[in-house]
């Protein structure tokens, strides 16, 4: 090989050396392009907006109403709302402002614990299901078929009646219903995500099952249950609300948002505003956390990428 | 007298079909059926095959990512076909692969740094800072810089990301490296510079290469044997220059008669072959090829020809030689 072919060589495995590259790209993780896309959705910065003034309201309730959560006025029973009781009184003359102001943190924290619960277990099964594939993916998937295939708000009433009926177990009902609809949806993208090739590349360095796992699989199922996540705390709170309508979630005096419309259900054309606020108040909550969840797909879905 | 680093013998992939309501077995598919080779150690050893002839299945049940039916590798001695998981993943370290598609095989999420720290991560014992000495290290041995071990792979181009693939398959030093069309996915500018990293890195690093391609020029340019392989079987090897000086199989010489001349006034007589590769999955009796062989004979529809060492250093399927 001549001097001239070897110098040509090396100029060809060299082709960045002299940085035709301009230097001041840095490091863009894709968790932070997705952030800045979502910050662009107005639509979602709307109801990430609404959630954490709810949040706000729930967090700084005692300071924020000028009533007792209990106080009862019977001489001021179902009074329209006015200067002094903004949203009216109920049966019992408890303002209730108050009382949805305090019905925030229930709901939102039923939100959270219910979607939280169904989560770690229906991604653990999920993952399990899809990465390990035969005879356990059989037992786990069957298992998610029987729990889906009732309906859900069924399913609820059947635990519920089991467990007795209280906020607690309301919570843990709902936290079972949603299981399977988590772990199907992890199982379909691990099965997906086990024949990507820089899965195979992960087993071809010698990484173990766990490490494949957490590191590789898990990091990029995140999305879609991010997105499932923020849908599931709508849907939580409205089957919150269904079960505490029913009776078979929290009870008197609990100021739950559910709760509170049940009661109300026997003053409807007496006193509709005991009806009116923590309706749109649960409505508002859903719209939020389904506006982010929208927002949160297009963010996280590369294919939207600009 | 090289010494045989990777022996291969009788190699077999066959996939189920499954069908019918209760997912039984109708087939099967013969991925691999039969294929035996072996290589040297410091050779660049290319297969060549169309489409679906399971070059990469072979590369891939070497190491089994996929796990052969039947037959026996011997690696250093070792029959690494009969290893447990957690054996097989420590030798790992020895073995490792380049991929055809340099934008699939990168994890998405994770930058230059965490993606070629991790074989050491499992393999070395090398601490934090010896082990981001070492990233920067490799990426300077396949041309690219200290700085680009904070990004992201989406942040390269086809070129860049296969040099982070083989930093990362050099990590931890393998002797054998098993390259899965690791150019096809490359414009051919690129190519050439990934194809001369690669010769260099063989010398550099005294490494051994399985070089599967569908590229008759790119193997020619790199390899020291050549394997061609048809239907899930090999049906010739020998030397780079042999080969392409003097094909004994039909099916080589119609391959070879088929890469284009930069001379418009040679025009070499083509052998053009009839009909569509067969169904894997219904391999046609005796030689695979007959169906389309020019020179088929009778014995070819009945017997499967042995391959076997017809000249020195040349091995054939084929009746016409028995």
């Amino acid at each position: 090989m001549t001097t001239e072919k070897k110098e040509q060589e090396k100029v060809d495995i060299h082709p960045n050396k002299e940085g035709y590259e301009p230097d001041e790209i840095t490091a863009i993780s894709p968790w932070k392009d997705a952030f800045r896309r979502l910050r662009k959705n107005r639509l979602s910065m709307t109801g990430f907006f609404i959630i954490v003034f709810f949040i706000i309201v729930g967090i700084f309730a005692p300071l924020l109403t000028s009533h007792g959560i209990d106080d009862q006025e019977l001489v001021n029973r179902l009074q329209p709302p006015s200067s002094e009781h903004w949203f009216g009184t109920d049966d019992l003359g408890r303002d209730i402002l108050t009382r949805i102001a305090y019905g925030a943190r229930i709901s939102l924290l039923v939100g959270f614990i219910a979607v939280t619960g169904a989560l770690i277990f229906g991604t653990l099964l999920g993952i399990i299901a899809g990465y390990f594939g035969k005879w356990v993916d059989m037992v786990i998937s069957r298992i998610f078929d029987i729990l889906l295939a009732f309906p859900s708000i069924l399913l609820a009433i059947a635990i519920v009646a089991i467990l007795g009926p209280s906020l607690q177990n309301a919570l843990v009902a709902i936290a079972i219903i949603n299981i399977p609809i988590f772990g199907r949806l992890v199982r379909s993208k691990v099965l997906s995500l086990r024949e990507e090739e820089f899965v195979m590349a992960a087993k071809a360095q010698g990484l173990k099952n766990g490490r494949i796992i957490f590191h590789h699989i898990l990091p990029n199922s995140l999305a879609p249950i991010i997105v499932q996540a923020t849908l599931g705390f709508g849907t939580a709170i409205l089957e919150a609300a269904a079960l505490g309508f029913l009776g078979l979630g929290a009870k008197q005096p609990t100021p739950e948002w559910g709760y509170m419309l049940s009661n109300a259900r026997d003053f409807i054309q007496l006193a509709p505003w005991t009806l009116v606020f923590p309706g749109i108040s649960i409505m508002l909550v859903v719209l939020g956390f389904n506006l982010i969840g929208d927002g949160l797909r297009d963010a996280l879905d590369p294919k939207m990428k600009n | 007298m090289p010494t045989p680093i990777l022996e291969v013998n009788g190699l077999k992939k066959y996939f189920d079909v499954r069908g019918g309501v209760f997912g039984r077995k109708v087939g099967e598919v013969k991925a691999v059926d039969d294929v035996s080779f072996t290589v040297n150690e410091g050779e660049i050893l290319g297969i060549v095959g169309e489409s679906g002839c399971g070059k990469s299945t072979t590369g891939k049940s070497i190491l089994r990512l996929i796990d052969p039916t039947d037959g026996e590798i011997k690696f250093e001695d070792q029959n690494i076909a009969d290893l447990s998981a957690e054996e097989m993943r420590k030798l790992r370290k020895d073995m490792q692969i380049i991929f055809q598609d340099p934008y699939a095989s990168l994890n998405p999420r994770h930058t230059v740094e965490k993606i070629i720290s991790e074989p050491l991560l499992v393999h070395s014992e090398l601490n934090h800072e010896e082990r981001k000495e070492r990233i920067k290290e490799l990426l300077e041995v396949v041309g690219l810089r200290a700085e680009h071990a904070s990004r992201y792979p989406h942040q390269f181009s086809g070129g860049q990301r296969q040099r982070i693939g083989i930093a990362r398959a050099l990590a931890n030093n393998p002797k054998l490296i098993i390259c899965d069309e690791p150019v096809s996915a490359l414009d051919v500018s690129v190519q050439s510079q990934i194809l001369n990293l690669m010769e260099k890195l063989r010398n550099d690093f005294n490494l051994t290469y399985i070089f599967i391609a569908h590229d008759l020029s790119v193997v020619k340019h790199i390899s020291d044997r050549v394997g061609v392989m048809y239907l899930g079987g090999m049906v010739e090897l020998t030397n780079k220059d042999e080969l392409y000086d003097n094909p004994m199989h039909p099916y080589t010489q119609a391959l070879l008669s088929a890469v284009p001349v930069a001379d418009p006034d040679n025009r070499p007589d083509r052998v053009i072959l009839e009909g569509d590769v067969p169904s894997p999955s219904s391999p046609p009796s005796g030689c695979p090829f007959h169906t389309r062989c020019p020179m088929a004979m009778d014995i070819c529809k009945e017997i499967k020809p042995e391959f076997r060492e017809v000249r020195d250093q040349h091995f054939v399927a084929c009746h016409l030689y028995d």
